[in-house]
């Protein structure tokens, strides 16, 4: 096993040192130098705060004025600790592969805390495979507002790893200036009107719920039947031209230029891209859409205490309400309903950041074998990519 | 007496050395890996582990077709456009270009100064369906209203066109500008025309340079997928973009190491063949 792993290791970076000029080689350099102690950390948690946190996160994700986060300022005023904070994760499968290579040899991978989406199966697998730390919960009082219908995640059921960030919608988002209301996947996948303007999104969960419950299909139980079924409606789609491409988190600047008119779409960034572009919509698809929740996690060799300190720092309902009122999605934390009810009532009675049981009953959820069905895997990257 | 004239047989080899040395550890080693890790079978749960499986190179050929023809295909086109945009240009500078010789060819290579990814993110901006260009050419009917050029195979190709262009002036530049001018000056003197002189003596003292371009051009170009990722669409994609998402999404390093390999190979064999058409001389100058 480790012979196999110093291969793989000279092979990554074999391939480093030919693409420096690779998307992929300039995040990973970015993302470089850190702070916080190296690899392997014991069992025992040195209470003591690093002076650097490093948060990767999903760009559009946190409370933002003017080129400062005010959450990340008050965090520093308050510990003393600065955040070095990344948007760094376009997608769930290309973050976990530039942060795989550290972990399966068991370095540091210069960051103390990253988001991921529970509809990948990285959650599951970093779990599984030892690469995050156990969360510090002496320093986590505030893990008692976590909303009861995310305490018990099947692939961390004490939430020993991990802390929800966001959860959101998956739907379909477009610009009113250059189309009608599109609002069913057929007019996505099928409306000449939207010809070359269509984004579908990289992620194999998003796409496949929206276009199995399209399909009239149930992406909570995948048959090879409906899968292929889904590749091929969505296979049709590209070849006629209708989908302009693949998107990770890029689909808002693609959306906001105009380059297209619909796209599939997560829920908040509509909401906060609206305050440039008055013209962009969302809505769940009239079949349904599909729900999700990015955890935060510690990747193995990331500041315990540190990152534990700041989950409990925005799991205190005021900072919790204070993020919701710019990222506008869905609140894993407990009273912050209640703070926001005074603050700013409408986005209180936002259905977007507090659903309604309608919209959470119209929202799927994916097959989890299907994410682990290499079979699967493999169709859809090659739907994606080729 | 010096060591080198004591060891007068061995000096080459011990000049060689270095050379090789780089070679061995930068270049050989890593293909050996390469090539065994494309040998691989298994995934990133269980590990992968050595088991001849020359499936991994079928399934590649098999699968991806249509992708390695579109990398030939697409790099091929960019390689004759950069020649024929850069060959007129670069013949000027050297011929005409005088004292403002070494100010114009900076003008080639300026772009470069920024980097790759920011010039191929600007051509995002410049080609916008929304943009002045496209605007444009509908306007001049040479695209259909509510056509577009962005997330094309034009777009693609113009693109690595663009970012490859320096690779093949240079070159060329250097060709030409060690021609002698009083050769073409006798040739016009023995009462050929300037079009023939040109065919008979310019062009063929300038093949070093056009076959260093068309190389250096196409080799990098074939390899490519920041072109298809940021300019094109899901029906655009090169062999780059499979092998970058079977490495980095798939995690799936053999099948990524068998379509680096068969790329590879594939450039090799048009490389000789080249190399074969134009004589190899014209390879080292």
């Amino acid at each position: 096993m480790t012979d196999q792993i110093t291969r793989r290791v000279f092979l990554r970076r074999a391939a480093a040192g030919g693409s420096i000029l690779t998307v992929p080689g300039l995040l990973a350099a970015c993302g470089g130098g850190s702070s916080s102690p190296s690899a392997g950390g014991g069992d025992t948690v040195p209470h003591k705060l690093a002076k650097t946190l490093h948060f990767s996160n999903w760009p559009l994700y946190i409370d933002k004025k003017g080129n400062t986060h005010p959450t990340l300022e008050q965090f520093q005023k308050k510990y003393g600790v600065h955040v070095d904070y990344s948007e760094d994760i376009n997608d769930n499968a290309s973050f976990f592969s530039k942060i795989e290579p550290n972990l399966s040899r068991g370095q540091s991978t210069g960051r103390d805390l990253i988001v991921m989406t529970d509809n990948s199966r990285y959650p599951a697998l970093l779990v599984q495979k030892g690469w995050v730390e156990k969360l510090d919960k002496t320093a986590i009082p505030n893990i008692k507002n976590l909303i009861p219908q995310q305490r018990h995640p099947s692939w961390d059921p004490n939430r020993d790893y991990s802390l929800p960030w966001q959860s959101g919608f998956t739907g379909i988002g477009w610009n009113e200036k250059l189309t009608d209301p599109v609002v069913s996947m057929g007019q996505l996948l099928g409306s000449p009107k939207l010809k070359g303007k269509v984004g579908l999104l990289t992620e194999f969960s998003d796409t496949m719920c929206l276009v199995m419950a399209y399909n009239g299909d149930d992406p909570s139980h995948i048959t090879d039947k409906t899968f292929n079924k889904a590749i091929d409606t969505i296979q049709k789609a590209v070849h006629s031209g209708q989908i302009r491409q693949f998107y990770g988190n890029d689909y808002a600047s693609a959306l906001s230029n105009g380059d297209l008119t619909a796209t599939m779409a997560w829920s908040g960034d509509i909401v906060q891209l609206h305050a440039d572009n008055p013209h962009l919509n969302w809505q769940q698809p009239l079949t349904g859409g599909d729900i999700w929740t990015d955890n935060m996690l510690i990747p193995k060799g990331g500041n315990v205490y540190t990152a534990s300190v700041y989950m409990n720092f925005v799991y205190d309902p005021k900072i919790a309400a204070q993020i919701e009122d710019y990222v506008n999605y869905v609140c894993p934390v407990l009273g912050a309903k209640a703070v926001l009810l005074k603050q700013d009532p409408a986005v209180a009675k936002n259905t977007l950041i507090f659903p309604t049981k309608k919209q959470l009953d119209m929202a799927h959820t994916i097959d989890p074998t299907a994410l682990n069905n290499e079979k699967y895997q493999t169709a859809w990257q090659n739907l994606i990519s080729a | 007496m010096g060591f080198f004239h004591r060891h007068r047989g061995a000096t080459p080899y011990l000049l060689l050395a270095p050379g090789m040395l780089w070679l061995g550890i930068f270049f050989l080693i890593p293909l050996g890996f390469l090539v065994y890790q494309s040998l691989q079978s298994g995934n990133i749960d269980f590990g992968f582990h050595f088991t001849w499986a020359f499936g991994n190179y079928w399934s590649a050929l098999k699968g991806y077709r249509g992708e390695f023809e579109r990398s030939f295909i697409y790099a091929g086109l960019a390689t004759v456009i950069a020649l024929v945009v850069s060959y007129p240009v670069t013949y000027w500078i050297a011929f005409r270009g005088g004292r403002w010789k070494n100010l114009l060819l900076l003008f080639i290579v300026a772009p470069f100064f920024v980097t790759y990814l920011i010039r191929t993110l600007a051509w995002q901006t410049i080609l916008a369906d929304h943009g002045l260009v496209v605007r444009t050419l509908i306007y001049l009917h040479l695209v259909s209203s509510g056509g577009r050029i962005l997330a094309t195979g034009t777009a693609v190709v113009a693109g690595i066109t663009y970012n490859f262009l320096p690779f093949m002036a240079l070159p060329l530049y250097v060709s030409l500008e060690q021609i002698d001018p009083t050769l073409i000056e006798a040739a016009e003197d023995l009462y050929a025309s300037k079009w023939r002189a040109f065919l008979k003596v310019t062009f063929p003292l300038s093949l070093p340079g056009v076959v260093a371009g068309t190389l250096l051009t196409f080799i990098p170009a074939a390899g490519d997928f920041i072109n298809a990722t940021l300019l094109g669409s899901p029906t655009t994609h090169m062999i780059g973009n499979v092998i970058n998402s079977k490495f980095n999404d798939l995690i799936d390093y053999p099948a990524a190491a068998a379509m680096s390999f068969i790329l590879m190979a594939i450039i090799v064999v048009m490389v000789l063949l080249y190399a074969r058409a134009v004589g190899s001389e014209n390879l080292t100058g």
